[in-house]
């Protein structure tokens, strides 16, 4: 068989376009507000480039072999189904308990359940496109304008302009949320998918959310063009926790944002398990004084997956305090990337943060970069990173298989034992077992 | 008779260096060996071979367990089998506690001998630990901490011989689980120990002082000098080389032309 060389591919942009902006916004017949806001975000999309490897924050991410043809189509929802979804994801959350849940199978709800209690204490939970016709004055205030704007990038623009579905939360001022919410957006073919999650917490209110987002490995690219925004007001708290295992057949670009007011306290974990390739901004604002911050992660990629995780941590204002941890296990030809970016503005004094990206590698072949860094603009403040890779340690292996375990036990408990100070955080316990069993099950090459 | 553990002509290398050059030695169960030498002479080398560590490359000889060659087995696979080393330095792992690991360990030796079983059923494998832990005369909330991971230097040995009592096996080597110890725990260590001991335990204590030996007796002393066993008698040996040291080994040596 001749072999052809291939040629350099060009950054290329989905093929989309102003008029989708358009069909979508009259599909659901969206306020003017709304078709407004997407169509001025459309433009700022236009303006802006496609990333390319020669920007600072996509230097390591070339994403030129998606195959856009499939993976960057709108595509009208079809028949999928709630029982599409693996019903493991689909449990409650405590026990058998929820507050609510929420799921999409592509851009289609298939499932809205929000218990009395969360009503009665006026929690809204439901999809965005409802909440903007719904609680307009609410979505609108928030919707793109202070944590994800679509001025913040490339994708966060093309989310704004075409997300074509997404999940509100809102807990009114001094509400404490005790049963969790719980969403799921599933991609069950190749297509762009555009999901948003918009989270509003007043002041004071309080509340635990898990969101995931799955896909079976489809038998073409798909992309995930997601924005989270994540609004913590004054005094209030919200503990989020977000899963991620695409199929290998997707490419994820997102952008995720939070800000939080004085006094608040956000901790976010993440789970990024799946894709093809991911790139996730994710940010937290530290805007009011007093307010914490922690972001959480474990990653495990294999195969030949890439995943590359931009952190960065914003001291808005004084006696903040931010906190990194960032734990990864990387098999095969898996490739990570982890750059954080810890900055304090001028006047943000006694500020402490702190960042640290740990990972495990048990192959040759695979790569980790670790890029810390620190823009301090107050004088005082303490802010240290650290990093450190490291490989399962034949001194450590033999130990747990000289008391009778086999190998990949032994390598499990080391991979587990590394994973626990971030799993411990997910407070969800049939959550964690289930990431557990998710680990396993990549140690084994079974997933 | 019990299993016995054989070393034949035992060659090791480590890095192409030659560590052990002809060991022979046989531990049956139900008998209590000591092995002791200076610095440097091997002895970590050859538990530590009897186990299966990869670094030591075995150029000649035999390791035979239960009748059996073991040279080729895993580390996993000796243990299984019925050996045991508590080791010199301890490994820490952290994020996994003491309970979860030794419930592993004993769930995969229980699959050996059937593969359908399901494990220990928790109440069963509490009740084992927390036997154990008295005779060692640890807290109980040491199940719950992470393997080795901050434990002082006694807190390790102690968790060594805990693994040992959970795991039952039946040659046991100890790696100077003297050192480090303070004298009251090395009376709750070695009593341990002597609990344990029976016809089913075979023990192969390494040392480097007479300390440990009041209260595990052995009925076997072997001393190793530069990757050879050049001396072997009873529990006066040990007495005898408090007493003087290792030189007049060392002239023996010499003087028999080596
Ligand atoms: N993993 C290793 N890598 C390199 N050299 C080793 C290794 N293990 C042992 N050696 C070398 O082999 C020799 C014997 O070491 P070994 O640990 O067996 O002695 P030992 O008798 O146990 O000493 P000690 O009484 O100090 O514990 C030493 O020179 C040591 O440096
Ligand atoms: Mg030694």
């Amino acid at each position: 068989m001749a072999t052809r060389r291939r040629v350099a591919r060009e950054f290329q942009a989905p093929p989309l376009t102003r008029a989708d902006v358009e069909a979508l916004s009259a599909r659901y017949s969206e306020p003017a507000w709304l078709r407004e806001a997407r169509l001025t975000a459309w433009d700022i999309y236009e303006a802006l480039p496609m990333p390319t490897t020669n920007d600072e924050a996509w230097r390591r991410t070339d994403y030129r072999h998606i195959n856009w043809d499939s993976a960057g189509v709108l595509r009208a929802p079809n028949g999928g189904r709630v029982e599409d979804i693996p019903a493991d994801n689909r449990r409650p959350l405590l026990g058998g308990e929820q507050g609510g849940m929420i799921a999409f199978v592509d851009d289609k709800l298939v499932h809205h359940e929000a218990s009395a209690a969360l009503a009665r204490q006026g929690v809204i939970f439901t999809d965005l496109r409802s909440a903007a016709r719904e609680h307009a004055d609410l979505v609108r205030q928030h919707l793109m304008t202070h944590a994800v704007t679509p001025q913040l990038g490339k994708f966060a623009a093309l989310n704004a302009a075409l997300w074509t579905h997404g999940v509100f939360l809102y807990v009114p001022r001094g509400q404490a949320v005790t049963l969790p919410a719980h969403s799921i957006f599933y991609a069950s073919r190749p297509a762009a998918m555009l999901g948003h999650l918009l989270v509003v917490l007043e002041e004071g209110a309080s509340i635990d959310y898990l969101h995931e987002n799955l896909s079976p490995t489809m038998p073409s690219d798909a992309s995930f063009i997601g924005a989270t925004e994540l609004i913590v007001g004054d005094k209030a708290t919200l503990r989020f926790v977000n899963l991620q295992d695409w199929g290998r057949s997707m490419f994820e670009f997102s952008t995720q944002r939070a800000r939080v007011g004085h006094d608040g306290q956000l901790d976010w974990i993440t789970g990024q398990m799946g894709g093809k390739l991911v790139k996730a901004f994710m940010e937290i604002d530290l805007d009011g004084r007093g307010s914490w911050g922690r972001m959480s992660a474990l990653y495990f990629p294999d195969g030949q997956q890439f995943m590359d995780l931009d952190t960065q941590q914003n001291h808005n204002a004084p006696h903040t305090t931010s906190d990194l941890l960032f734990k990864g296990v990387l098999k095969d030809h898996s490739r990570a990337v982890w750059q954080g970016m810890i900055k304090a503005l001028p006047g943000a004094q006694k500020t402490d943060g702190f960042q640290a990206n740990r990972t495990m590698i048990m192959s040759d072949h695979a790569r980790v970069d670790s890029i810390p860094g620190l823009e301090i603009q107050a004088d005082d403040v303490r802010c240290t990173h650290a990093s450190a890779t490291g490989q399962v340690e034949e001194e450590v292996l033999f130990y747990l298989m000289s008391r009778g375990l086999p190998r990949l036990e032994a390598e499990k408990l080391v991979v587990d034992g590394f994973f626990v100070p971030v799993l411990d955080r997910i407070p969800f316990e049939n959550v964690r077992e289930r990431m557990m069993a998710y680990v396993e099950r990549k140690l084994l090459g079974e997933v | 008779m019990g299993a016995a553990l054989e070393i034949r002509n035992l060659h090791v290398t480590v890095e192409d260096q030659p560590i052990l050059k002809g060991v022979n030695l046989i531990v049956r169960q139900g008998e209590i060996h000591a092995l002791m030498g200076p610095n440097g002479s091997g002895k970590s080398t050859l538990s530590n071979t009897i186990m299966g560590h990869p670094a030591y490359e075995v150029t000649a000889g035999q390791i035979i367990f239960d009748g059996v060659d073991i040279l080729e087995m895993e580390p996993d696979e000796r243990s299984r089998r019925g050996l045991f080393m508590a080791f010199q330095y301890p490994v820490a792992i952290p994020g996994v506690t003491v309970a979860n690991f030794l419930r592993n360990a004993l769930n995969a030796r229980r699959r050996m001998t059937n593969p359908e079983d399901k494990g220990i059923p928790i109440p069963a494998f509490r009740k084992l630990m927390i036997e154990k832990m008295d005779m060692l005369r640890m807290d109980h909330e040491f199940a719950g901490r992470y393997l080795n991971d901050g434990f002082s230097g006694g807190e390790k040995k102690r968790a060594e011989i805990l693994q040992m009592a959970v795991l039952e096996p039946q040659i046991a080597i100890m790696d100077e689980t003297d050192s480090g110890l303070d004298i009251d725990a090395l009376r709750v260590v070695s009593e341990g120990v002597t609990t344990l001991y029976g016809p089913n335990l075979g023990v192969l204590v390494i040392t480097h002082y007479q300390r440990i030996l009041n209260y595990i007796k052995p009925q076997f002393v072997h001393i190793m000098m530069d990757g050879q066993i050049v001396e072997s008698g009873g529990p006066e040996l040990a007495l005898h080389l408090e007493e003087q040291g290792y030189d007049w080994l060392r002239e023996k040596q010499n003087g028999s032309g080596k």
